[in-house]
């Protein structure tokens, strides 16, 4: 146990030098993608709390994103910059001269969206499997139309615009790796034990003496607050925001994270959302035309998304619970890996 | 329109749907045929088109957990849509309007455009023929008791892939013609055009009661009056008209988890 300690430290002050080196050489592009990979992890984490952990099917993840996106995005501005934005309507006076530093923004856009998640909770999270899905999805979707329509306080359709970026590598990924100690050491905890209880079987864990509503509901306002501590970073990394970017397609980008890096398992959520971002992003060139110098294939606009449909598609048809499953990769099974190694190459050498 | 059998939602209804009105386009604008048979093609083949689905995304999930189903649905949803951008184009496209659909009928001095006659009537023709299936069939029993038990259906004999795929074509068939009879009554196609339908008619079958048709008709019934009368009585409102739908279900959820004319089951250990 000491061993790991130590190991843990050392991977967290080598990933710390990591950042740094990578802050310094990447251009900016690359590093706005490596950013945003960071906050999909933070989302990842978030839904697989629900949904691997819990099993809780929740599909509203975009609308408590959009909830702490636009949380984040009136708290930081300036009121100057509020006043250029709602040219249409002015805000509302309560929030036109509100500015707060970022991380009190953060934190701010996270508890509003775990308060709105404890509202929403209280009646869904009553309903199981596919309705609870559905009510989920529909919430977000209702949380996406109030925004669209609340012209003083989100400036509607129009969206906002010039949210300042304090969102860097240090904000993204410092976030990420906090959230990811502390969802191990949830899972860890006795709580962790009984949100897998209820996934494995809610009746069973009911009979145990697990009160189903009240850890349900924790499960479910981490991962909303998650949700909105996520959005708040995306609008600070875009800079601008409106009702659409917050569309279904978001939640379902999430959702390809978390079952492609195994529904309960952290570090595969964390891979994947590093694997499946740069991906998105350099799968691009399926959308645009390829000169391949001799011959010219037309690139084919909606590709990218087609791709992306199958392999989840593949994966849940082939691997149910995602491709690390519940697995998850710890040092013993490193240093297992290691061992296994030498003992192949000294049984080769003998033979 | 709805129908849900399987106990599980099939969030490519909405994809499928789609599918009927596109091809439904194609067979009378590329290949020039009469409304008629364009429209009986594409009624066969998306119910073809269904049938593969259920073969390629549920079929091999068939035992597993119902998060993974449900994965499965909408990761088949969204291939299906943004296939239709990759095949069909992102351009929405004009739907030709027959002629006989057109005309405009003088009833007591009242005038009405003929399509407006057309879909309810159609709707009430489909619906006749549903419940004679259903009700009065061997396969429609056969359904019914997959429906309530697909283990103990097993051991009564009965081939449950056979019926379920036989449930997707009946249910894909009948989002062609709902698909087609939107195209006729909003005459510009997308291929995205079926998230929004698919969702609320998967709202109106739950709101119904699953697996229940005169529920689903009652749900489609209350879901659309419900959605004209806000717009038209609560006017300031209407920029919430896609919202209404969601409240409505989430209100008849937590009072009556069942739907409005299903029965409540507890789950038994």
């Amino acid at each position: 146990m000491k061993r790991n300690n130590l190991l843990n430290i050392i991977a967290i002050i080598v990933f710390i030098a990591i950042l740094f080196i990578l802050n310094m050489t990447l251009d900016a592009y690359k590093l706005r993608i490596f950013n945003l990979a960071g906050i999909y992890v933070i989302l990842g984490l978030g839904l697989n709390l629900v949904n691997g952990f819990t099993g809780l099917f929740s599909l509203g993840h975009a609308g408590f994103m959009a909830i702490g996106a636009y949380t984040g995005a009136l708290l930081t501005m300036s009121p100057e910059m509020k006043e250029m934005t709602f040219f249409l309507e002015p805000i509302t006076p309560i929030l036109a001269n509100i500015q707060v530093p970022f991380p009190v923004a953060l934190i701010a856009a996270g508890v509003i969206a775990g308060a709105f998640g404890a509202l929403i909770g209280a009646p869904v999270l009553r309903l199981k499997d596919d309705y609870l899905a559905i009510a989920t999805l529909g919430f977000s979707e209702i949380i996406r139309i109030i925004l669209t329509n609340t012209q003083n306080i989100t400036n509607g359709a129009l969206g906002i615009k010039g949210i300042p970026g304090y969102t860097n590598i240090w904000w993204v990924w410092g976030i990420a790796l906090i959230t990811v100690i502390f969802m191990v050491l949830l899972i860890k905890s006795s709580y962790g034990k009984v949100f897998k209880a209820i996934r494995e079987d809610e009746i069973a864990a009911e009979a145990m003496g697990v009160n189903l509503f009240k850890h349900k509901m924790m499960s479910f306002v981490i991962g909303c607050a998650l949700a909105g501590i996520g959005g708040a970073l995306l609008g600070s990394l875009i800079g601008a925001i409106n009702p659409l970017l917050f569309r279904f397609l978001f939640t379902f980008n999430v959702l390809l994270i978390v079952v492609l890096g195994g529904m309960g398992s952290i570090t595969g959520t964390v891979l994947s959302a590093v694997v499946v971002t740069v991906m998105i992003e350099y799968l691009r060139v399926l959308d645009i035309d390829m000169n391949l110098g001799f011959i010219r294939i037309p690139g084919i606009p909606g590709l990218r998304m087609v791709v992306f449909s199958l392999i989840l598609l593949m994966v849940i048809l082939f691997y149910q619970r995602g491709i690390m499953g519940t697995n998850e990769i710890t040092w013993e099974k490193i240093f297992g890996l290691k061992n296994r190694i030498s003992n192949l190459i000294t049984r080769r050498k003998a033979s | 329109m709805v129908y849900g059998i399987l106990r599980l939602i099939n969030f490519a209804h909405g994809e499928v749907f789609m599918f009927g009105a596109y091809m439904a386009f194609f067979a009378m604008t590329s290949f020039g045929m009469p409304w008629y048979v364009a429209f009986i093609i594409a009624i066969l083949l998306t119910c073809i088109f269904g049938m593969l689905l259920e073969k390629a995304a549920y079929r091999p999930l068939r035992d597993a957990p119902r998060i993974s189903i449900m994965i499965s649905a909408i990761a088949a949803s969204f291939l299906i849509a943004n296939l239709g951008i990759v095949v069909f184009g992102g351009i929405p496209v004009t739907f030709p309007r027959p002629d006989i659909f057109n005309i405009r009928i003088v009833i007591g001095g009242v005038s009405i455009i003929s399509k407006a006659l057309f879909i309810p009537v159609i709707t009430a023709v489909v619906l006749m023929i549903l419940l004679y299936i259903v009700n009065h069939t061997k396969t429609g029993t056969a359904m019914r008791a997959v429906s309530k038990d697909y283990e103990v259906a097993r051991l009564m004999g009965i081939d449950v892939n056979r019926i379920i795929t036989f449930t997707f074509a009946i249910g894909s068939s009948l989002a062609a013609v709902g698909g087609i009879m939107w195209a006729l009554r909003f005459p510009a196609l997308i291929p995205f055009m079926g998230i929004m339908p698919g969702l609320k008619c998967f709202i109106a079958a739950v709101i119904g009661g699953i697996g229940n048709i005169k529920g689903a008709v009652l749900g489609g019934l209350l879901l659309g009056f419900g959605e004209i009368m806000i717009v038209a009585f609560l006017p300031e409102l209407s920029g919430y008209r896609d919202a209404f739908a969601f409240i409505f279900l989430i209100v008849i959820l937590l009072f009556k988890p069942a739907g409005l004319l299903g029965k409540n089951i507890a789950e038994k250990v």
